[in-house]
């Protein structure tokens, strides 16, 4: 069972869980660390939460095995993106141009997945990513330019490069690939079908743990796995490897890093295009995987996402897997019925409510009142309509990342040189 | 002389390795990079085709002041984009629905756009004043909060209407009072240039009047250079902030205008989105200044014009696009380099200098 934790994989390393959804940072300092049982008790609880709101409001599609496997899926590209504006902000280089890095990922997937098969697709998008990157780096580390300027520079030209490219490539259609042959994806043969057969029973707590069973033992593309192990290891290489700290300490003190000899020029590269392969991987996996075909403006913000996910994550592995997964279920839900949706609103109206009890406990009683008041407004909403709107959900990232970085900003924490442009030697 | 040459040479060094850039690109699809270049000209230098460069440049100048502002001050107005299309959505459901005189009927129309404009970054404003947010992220979240919000009242019974003979749909039509003429300048052309370039002129003036004239945009300016000196010297750095971003979105409302008011009169599911992001670049091709944006818009409209044709000539039109994101990156580039040559040229002056001063003295003591 310890598969389950897989998707959000990210979580056993760092802080933040999904329970964040309301109780952003809050929790973080006081809970030292979140392993075993702390974590398991937690899913849990946001499993028992799931799964009576489902039979209280019957809409079972909140935490079925078909939304949860999109969730999923959805989760991907923003993970990748996300984990992309990791790797190149812990060394200091601010990167906006991930939208436009995905962009590109995505052409490449759709120009070599149809030329020489999907896996191709996914190399090619991938280094194409990493091409846009050596742009980025070089603006912002060698000509220490303006990194949000040569961020949204990269975003335009990924779009006029694939526009370009698609109508040499494709003449006769270039707003689009044509079919992506699909990836190979995994099942568990027995597992994958008892889970099915118990999680149609609909009981309580037993069959919502099925669903989640189900969704990563059926159908899962092999990208999942590849996209999912790159949390940890991009976890223990910036936090656990030599390499690591002194990527990160270009982020934090890029001067007193090259007092100790450290070569900050390199770092930063290396960080900067790493991060725009993965950006590129992930377009690749939203053109190949979820699509089966490159679109244009198929990524649709999604690199911006990603970044979103990242700072919601507080800069952490963990957190931006759990930011991931959140804006994946909130995108999943999209696809859903519309009283799926509406349903949500009683499990933040629960989520909410529990929060403030917690806070109570804690004999914090202002904002438990706060908490109480917000608990009992949502649930005035639900309760006096039928459906929410579509956009609703749509709007929930941004929203949610707006939310934690006003309530929590005194918690989040961003690598210190962030954004700075550095000279060799202009230490002042 | 030499500071003004110095700044004159990064956008021409820019361009033209932005136009070294695309040849290489034509030439390498296999199409003759001056054939291209004269198609473009000849047919941008059309009267229609004028006409609609006046006009584009008129709505990008406008985006353009409004990233300015914020960059005066070292803010980052991503949120542009979103601004503009929230206040256009607004202004023409309001214009829509409200019959006035004609001046009063227009008037009213700019006022709702600029304080929706500016409402909208103010809430990215107070974020920052507030809780310290970023400016870059809080607007780009809310340019999706409001592309959301946009596509919520955009529907039948909220804000819009079904359009007759087709499946778009968009606000109720502004009525004659509330249109505003335009004028026919350009001999030949088949359509008047928008009466609001009026606006783009009035808004430049503004911004330079402000920026070099008054106590605020001094303020503005010593904020934007060292932010610790402004606060030694008396400036809230907290009120600079709310209200340039204030300002700064309530220019941003008015740039969707010269199109709703003086073409459109709807804003409706094809209204032009994106034109934020169009606006930070100009602004920075221009510099930030009044003056530089002018240039600016007016290159980057020719551009997005004359680019029409290159379709019909078998050239795909994205090579535009390229040459634009490449002048926008190599010109910052291009700044940095001349600002870093500027910075040794200067030490080396005042090394020399010194050393000079002290060849005399030692000649004076001798």
């Amino acid at each position: 069972m310890s598969d389950q934790r897989a998707p959000g994989g990210g979580t056993k390393l760092g802080l933040p869980t999904p329970a964040d959804v309301v109780a952003p940072i809050a929790l973080q300092r006081r809970t030292v660390r979140l392993t075993g049982w702390r974590l398991a008790v937690l899913l849990a609880s946001l499993i028992a939460v799931l799964s009576f709101v489902r039979i209280v409001t019957g809409a079972q599609q909140i935490d079925s095995a078909g939304t949860i496997a999109a969730a999923i899926g959805l989760a991907i590209p923003i993970g990748m993106a996300g984990l992309g504006g990791l790797w190149s902000e812990r060394a200091g280089v601010v990167n906006i141009g991930l939208e436009g890095m995905m962009i590109l990922g995505t052409w490449g997937a759709g120009w070599a997945g149809t030329m020489w098969g999907p896996w191709y697709g996914l190399l090619i998008g991938t280094l194409l990513g990493g091409v846009g990157a050596v742009v980025h780096a070089i603006a912002t580390v060698t000509f220490g330019v303006d990194q949000i300027v040569s961020g949204v520079a990269i975003n335009l030209l990924g779009l006029g490069v694939t526009q370009y490219l698609s109508a040499l490539v494709w003449p006769g259609q270039p707003t689009q690939s044509p079919q992506i042959p699909a990836i190979a994806t995994f099942t568990l043969p027995g597992i994958s079908d008892w889970a099915k057969s118990i999680a149609e029973k609909g009981w309580f707590f037993v069959s919502d743990c099925a669903s989640v069973l189900r969704a990563i033992t059926y159908d899962v593309p092999y990208t999942t796995f590849i996209a999912v192990a790159l949390l940890p290891i991009t976890f223990w290489i910036l936090w656990r490897t030599a390499f690591g700290l002194r990527l990160r300490s270009c982020g934090e003190a890029p001067y007193a890093a090259e007092s100790l000899g450290v070569n900050v020029y390199l770092h930063k590269y290396v960080a900067v295009i790493v991060s725009g392969c993965l950006a590129g991987f992930g377009g690749a996996v939203l053109a190949t995987v979820l699509s089966g075909i490159y679109r244009e403006g198929q990524t649709g913000g999604q690199g911006f996402i990603g970044l979103a996910a990242m700072i919601f994550g507080n800069w952490r592995v963990g957190g931006l897997g759990a930011g991931s997964l959140l804006f994946g279920y909130t995108q999943a839900m999209q696809l859903r019925s519309g009283a799926a949706v509406h349903a949500l609103l009683l499990v933040i109206v629960i989520l909410v409510a529990v929060f403030g009890a917690y806070l109570l406990y804690r004999r914090t009683v202002r904002p438990a009142l706060v908490a109480f008041v917000v608990a009992g407004l949502v649930y005035l909403w639900y309760a006096t309509t039928e459906t929410l709107p579509d956009q609703v959900a749509y709007v929930t990232p941004y929203v949610a990342t707006l939310l934690v970085l006003s309530l929590a900003s005194q918690r989040l924490r961003m690598p210190a040189a962030d954004g700075k442009p550095y000279i060799k030697g202009q230490d002042h | 002389v030499r500071r003004f040459l110095l700044a004159l040479a990064a956008p021409v060094l820019a361009l033209a390795f932005a136009v070294l850039v695309t040849s290489v690109i034509l030439i390498a699809s296999g199409h003759p990079p001056m054939q291209v270049y004269k198609q473009m000209w000849d047919y941008g230098t059309q009267p229609d085709s004028l006409v609609l460069t006046l006009n584009l440049a008129t709505t990008y100048y406008i985006a353009a002041v409004a990233v300015a502002i914020g960059f005066k001050m070292n803010l980052f107005n991503i949120g542009v984009d979103g601004q503009y299309r929230l206040a256009a959505l607004f202004a023409a459901f309001v214009g829509g629905k409200v019959n006035l005189p004609p001046i009063l009927h227009v008037g009213l129309i700019l006022v709702v756009a600029m304080a929706v404009g500016a409402m909208w970054a103010g809430v990215a404003a107070l974020l920052k004043t507030r809780r310290g947010v970023s400016e870059v992220i809080s607007t780009i979240m809310l340019n999706y909060v409001a592309t959301g919000i946009i596509a919520y009242l955009l529907a039948p019974d909220r804000f819009a209407e079904l359009i007759e003979g087709s499946n778009n749909i968009g606000t109720p039509p502004i009525g004659p009072s509330g249109q505003v003429p335009g004028f026919d300048v350009i001999p030949g052309a088949s359509s008047p240039v928008y009466g609001l370039i009026v606006l783009a002129g009035v808004v430049g003036f503004g911004f330079w009047f402000l920026l070099g004239r008054t106590r605020f945009g001094f303020d503005l300016r010593a904020s934007g250079l060292s932010s610790t000196a402004a606060t030694a010297s008396g400036v809230d750095s907290k009120r600079m902030i709310l209200y340039v971003m204030l300002l700064s979105g309530a220019v941003a409302g008015l740039l969707g205008m010269p199109q709703l008011l003086g073409a459109s009169y709807t804003y409706n599911l094809d209204f032009p989105a994106g034109l934020g992001f169009t606006g930070i670049a100009i602004a920075l091709l221009g510099r930030n200044s009044p003056i530089g944006i002018i240039f600016g818009s007016l290159l980057w409209a020719f551009l997005d014009v004359s680019r029409q044709i290159l379709d019909l000539e078998g050239v795909s039109k994205e090579i535009v696009t390229i040459m634009q994101g490449i002048t926008v990156l190599s010109v910052v580039i291009a700044y940095e380099v001349v600002r870093r040559y500027g910075i040794r040229a200067q030490q080396r002056e005042v090394g020399r200098q010194l050393a000079a001063d002290e060849a005399a003295l030692e000649g004076v003591s001798a």
